[in-house]
């Protein structure tokens, strides 16, 4: 429950974290608000040498709307997310789904792109990403690139940023007026998901039944053939394979999912 | 106006909510300057001959002072079972292993470093290598299992009662009998502050100096006498200091070999010597509780008479026998619970598995025992169609005044079981929930009711002070009109400072705040029984006040003295804390002045004339969703009747934590090993406890019936929540699917387990094949 030794460098804007990221090489972490990855680090799962401290960088802390997309800056908090007016008139179920992380503590700690860069299937920012069709901006000496959700998430705990890349903000489509559901099914209000759905115009996103955050795809084609909610969400664990542990095996987690479903695309929120 | 029975806020609580407690790890004293930090290299594996540790990395990382093996520690006896004569001998822990590992988490060496960071890393260096042996980790399997102590040939560390002598003959007569294996899962006590040890030994160690020794535990003079055998040295050269401990649940009684060997470090090194383990660390090594599996079965008339239960319990002990091997006899004693069954029989075996080992908890004993007979009074129930709490109401003990010796040898000494029950049922509104659960099922709902009841009588006060029922207390008043209580309790939560300070202030006048309480320094206090079993009001309270009344009398003396009048025509006057002559308001003299002159003390014994048994009832109020599996907690309305209660602000707090903790082990709490040993819930993401988020307002009835076994009235309050709870919580989940046809779901009722439950009870699997998580079930007509 301590930490292996480390290097701890406070980086003071995107570009000098970039800079340090090229200079420490693979051995350095990004450290932002440190709520996925202190702990791991405590249990010794992740051994950085180095850690490169972006939770003071301003310039990343951000909320604007592009256009078509709202667009949030990588180290804006998941309280802020939570609270903006931005966000709830223009992605309502990204205001919502970063409301369910944790517990307030971890809320106002933890950031947006370090949940999505974190990369756990059973957390809630990557299925809400992921239903909302989003996409993240991964920055880096030689210019930004924009990669949607599902390229993003390439297996467990792991993304398809490249070293010495560095995500700096999360693009979604602003949506207001659109019918959406979220489900979280927990049986602690602060854990994570045993098995998660969210839906959003006809998208479904499901959480914890891969290694990554999956879309129902088999559900949104029923609902675009014209199904009810009840007889797509039936579809919702086509194809899966989702991981067992001592909360659910592969049977519950499948049948969750279903269930999960149908409650989301009936707008449940719970 | 007595101050007895108000609500006296906790005179603790502002230390603890402003500056915060002083733990061992926040001890700072002189004694400990310079301290090395120990570090402890555990198993990763359960179950292994030691080929080798290679240390020599270790040692040449920064900061390390030193590297010990089980191979340094010549001398060194084994750690003795807790209560000897009990338990197999041929089974004891060595302090360190040695040649064999017998769970993953058992200390294997010690790294001692200069900073207590640098034990971590250079624990990692240590090269341990093992050769795997074939884990016990199913306590079923464990009786035919290679015996994990060869020299044993057994792995039964202890056996209460003999299952092969169970009367044939118990069941003739009923007309229905069901039967039933269910799990008392294993929980861990995972206290807020974990396990810590701070050591120093006197300058002249050589020559026979004195250990000191800050460790949290729940009685420091027990913690000195197992550390003292942990060194083998004399009780009398070991101080035991207590700071702030935070939570124990049973499981910081005495001491582990972790405690011994950091003293051993101060002792080998010449210097003092601290540790403070991890939560990871604590998940695996400190003492887990209950761990049973239990056999009921439960037979009687149609009309829910029950005439006859039968107890048969394995106990998983862990890989070394501990308080946990014995616990089985504490739920044998409370087979019957608050019941008459005219013919109840018990018996157990305490096994070895390759898992941490087991110790005692919150009730440690009982509250298996309660749930065993709770479960097996609603199977019973649901077996003849009965409503649970008639079935309850038919089969509770009549109210008594004198004591009642029950077939297992327990003495309750007075109990009015029947009026708990109603209490509890009425303050539920018992027909309404009924009415809308009835409601509920006739919808069709997807979110159904569940209704469970619990009866229950608990022994509280059978541990004490030199194996009696009895508890010392000093009380002393100072010339500045302020009082010192010692007491031979020790508070780790429970607001003896306050209470203490009470029952001082009621018989000699001073006020709460003038009056300090001390405990846990075995120099100031060489005897005591220390805090556990709920006994610390019953036995220490009442030692306080009788050491309080017997000052009055030796003031009375003084005064006497100083007034020149007949100690008979002084009058006590509270208000002033002041002797007065009757009739002769001006002739006075204060409690503080009689202390001038020579020190105003008493030291006094009580002695209670045996345990007392708290009764209660708990009504839980679940909703189930049938789609999901998950239960969540509604209502939880309870009648816990612990005596008189000389401060219901504290009482109501036992009760509101036990309950608590109580739900959390229906719901959620479980120790989880693959089938390898390893364990699965070493953090609290995977181990998890009920929150404020949780949990309603608990809805607390009122019932006090005076024990006769102590002046005030009281028996013991701590371990009620966790008794009662429990099963009422686990009898509500079932009861909210029983009508689906589900008749026991084992704990935690997790939505996995509450789901497959729905769907084998909607297709039962076929003939022939186990229902493998709902547990094996029997049921039959006989006759």
């Amino acid at each position: 429950m301590i930490p292996a030794p480390f290097e701890y460098a406070a980086a003071e804007s995107a570009g000098h974290a970039l800079e340090l990221l090229a200079e420490y090489g693979d051995d350095a972490k990004l450290l932002a608000g440190g709520h996925s990855l202190l702990p791991m680090m405590k249990l010794r799962l992740a051994v950085p040498s180095v850690l490169i401290d972006i939770g003071g960088v301003n310039e990343l802390a951000y909320i604007r709307t592009d256009g078509d997309d709202l667009v949030i800056g990588a180290t804006t908090r998941h309280a802020d997310v939570a609270g903006s007016e931005r966000v709830r008139s223009g992605a309502p179920l990204l205001a919502y789904s970063a409301a369910q992380v944790g517990d307030p503590q971890i809320r106002h700690r933890g950031t947006i792109g370090g949940s999505l860069a974190h990369a756990d299937p059973a957390a809630d920012l990557p299925m809400a990403l992921t239903a909302l069709g989003g996409s993240v901006e991964l920055m880096s000496p030689s210019g930004t690139r924009t990669v949607p959700a599902g390229d993003f998430f390439t297996g467990y705990f792991e993304t398809s940023l490249e070293p010495g890349e560095l995500l700096s903000a999360v693009r979604v489509p602003r949506q207001p007026g659109a019918d959406w559901g979220y489900q979280k099914f927990v049986r602690r209000a602060n854990d994570w998901a045993i098995v998660g759905a969210a839906a959003v115009a006809g998208r479904v996103a499901l959480a914890n039944m891969g290694p990554t955050p999956i879309r129902a795809r088999a559900v949104e084609q029923a609902l675009a053939d014209g199904a009810g909610p009840a007889e797509a969400a039936e579809l919702a664990a086509d194809g899966t394979e989702p991981g067992e542990d001592i909360h659910a095996d592969r049977a519950f987690r499948q049948h969750l999912s279903r269930v999960l479903t149908r409650r989301a695309l009936e707008h449940q929120r719970g | 106006m007595s101050i007895l029975g108000t609500r006296v806020l906790r005179t603790e609580d502002p230390g603890f909510l402003t500056r915060g407690g002083v733990y061992t790890d926040d001890v700072e004293d002189e004694r400990l300057a310079g301290a090395c930090h120990v570090f402890f290299v555990r198993s990763p594996v359960a179950h292994a001959v030691i080929r080798s540790v290679d240390v020599s990395a270790a040692r040449e990382a920064p900061g390390v002072i030193a590297v010990f093996t089980g191979a340094d520690l010549t001398g060194l006896p084994a750690l003795p079972p807790p209560v000897p004569g009990m338990i197999n001998d041929l089974m004891n822990q060595p302090l360190l292993a040695r040649d064999v590992v017998r769970f993953v988490g058992e200390p294997v060496a010690m790294v001692v470093t200069q900073d207590p960071y640098q034990g971590e890393d250079a624990a990692e260096l240590v090269d341990a290598d093992y050769d795997l042996l074939p884990p016990v980790v199913d306590m079923s399997a464990a009786t035919a299992a290679d015996p994990i102590f060869p020299d044993a040939h057994t792995n039964v560390a202890a056996s209460f009662g003999d299952a092969d002598q169970f009367d044939p003959a118990l069941f003739d007569g009923c007309e229905t009998i069901v039967t039933r294996t269910i799990e008392n899962q294993r929980v861990a006590p995972a206290p807020m502050e974990t396990r810590a040890a701070a050591a120093a030994w006197g300058e002249d160690k050589d020559a026979g100096g004195r250990l000191t020794a800050w460790i949290p535990n729940q009685g420091a003079q027990g913690t000195r006498a197992v550390v003292a055998s942990m060194l083998g040295i004399d009780p009398a050269s070991v101080r035991i200091i207590t700071p702030d401990v935070g939570g124990a649940f049973g499981a910081k009684f005495g001491a582990d070999p972790e405690h011994g060997l950091v003293c051993w470090v101060a002792r080998q090194l010449g210097r003092p010597a601290r540790w403070a383990e991890t939560r990871a660390e604590n998940m695996v090594a400190m003492t887990h509780g209950r761990a049973q599996r239990q056999t009921i079965t439960i037979g009687g008339r149609r009309d829910g008479t029950v005439l006859a239960y039968r107890l048969e319990i394995l106990q998983d002990s862990g890989a070394y026998p501990k308080f946990g091997a014995i616990l089985p006899s504490l739920t044998i004693l409370m087979t019957p619970g608050p019941y008459s069954f005219p013919r109840a029989e018990a018996a157990a075996v305490s096994v070895l598995t390759n898992t941490t080992p087991v110790g005692a908890y919150r009730g440690a004993g009982r509250p298996e025992a309660t749930a065993a007979v709770e479960r097996a009074i609603d199977l019973f129930a649901a077996e003849i169609g009965m409503d649970p709490a008639d079935v309850r109401r038919k089969n509770l003990l009549p109210a008594f005044t004198e004591p009642h010796t029950t077939a297992f040898g327990a003495v309750y000494d007075s109990g009015d079981y029947t009026t708990a029950l109603d209490k509890a049922l009425a303050a539920a509104g018992y027909q309404d929930l009924r009415d809308e659960q009835a409601k509920r099922r006739a919808n069709g709902d997807v979110v159904q009711l569940g209704i469970g009841l619990a009866s229950y009588v608990e022994i509280t006060g059978s541990g004490s002070e030199a194996g009696r029922p009895q508890e010392n207390a000093t009380v002393e008043v100072h010339p500045d009109g302020s009082a010192t209580i010692l007491t031979g309790t020790s508070p780790h939560g429970q607001g003896h400072s306050t209470v203490w300070a009470m029952l001082a202030s009621e018989e000699l006048g001073i006020p709460v705040d003038k009056i300090t309480v001390k405990w846990g320094d075995t120099d100031l206090i060489p005897q005591g029984g220390g805090t556990g079993g709920s006994r610390s009001l019953q036995q220490g309270g009442a030692a306080v006040q009788q050491a309080s009344q017997e000052l009055l009398e030796e003031a009375r003396q003084r005064a006497a003295g100083e007034l020149e009048a007949n100690p008979a025509d002084l009058v006590f006057d509270i208000g002033s804390s002041a002797f007065t002559v009757a009739g002769d308001p001006d002739a006075s003299v204060p409690l503080a002045r009689l202390a001038e002159t020579e020190r105003l003390v008493v030291r006094s014994v009580f002695s209670a004339p045996g345990a007392t048994f708290p009764f209660g009832a708990h009504v839980a109020v679940v909703e189930v969703d049938t789609e999901t599996g998950k239960a969540v907690l509604r209502r939880m309305v309870t009648v816990d009747d612990a005596g008189t209660l000389v401060n219901p602000l504290l009482a109501e707090g036992q009760r509101h934590g036990g309950i608590a903790q109580g739900a959390a082990q229906a719901f959620l709490e479980e120790v989880v090993y693959d089938a390898d040993g390893n364990p699965l819930t070493t953090t609290f993401a995977d181990y998890p406890f009920l929150s404020a988020t949780e949990v309603p307002s608990f809805e607390l009835a009122d019932m006090a019936t005076p024990t006769t076994y102590n002046p005030l009235g009281a028996k013991g309050i701590g371990e009620a929540g966790t008794i009662g709870a429990t099963p009422a919580v686990q009898n509500a989940v079932v009861d909210a699917v029983s009508h689906l046809g589900v008749r026991h779901i084992d704990m935690p009722t997790s939505p996995q387990r509450v789901w497959r439950a729905l769907r084998e009870a909607a297709a039962p699997p076929a003939a022939g094949t186990a229902a493998p998580a709902a547990g094996t079930s029997e049921s039959r007509d006989a006759q």
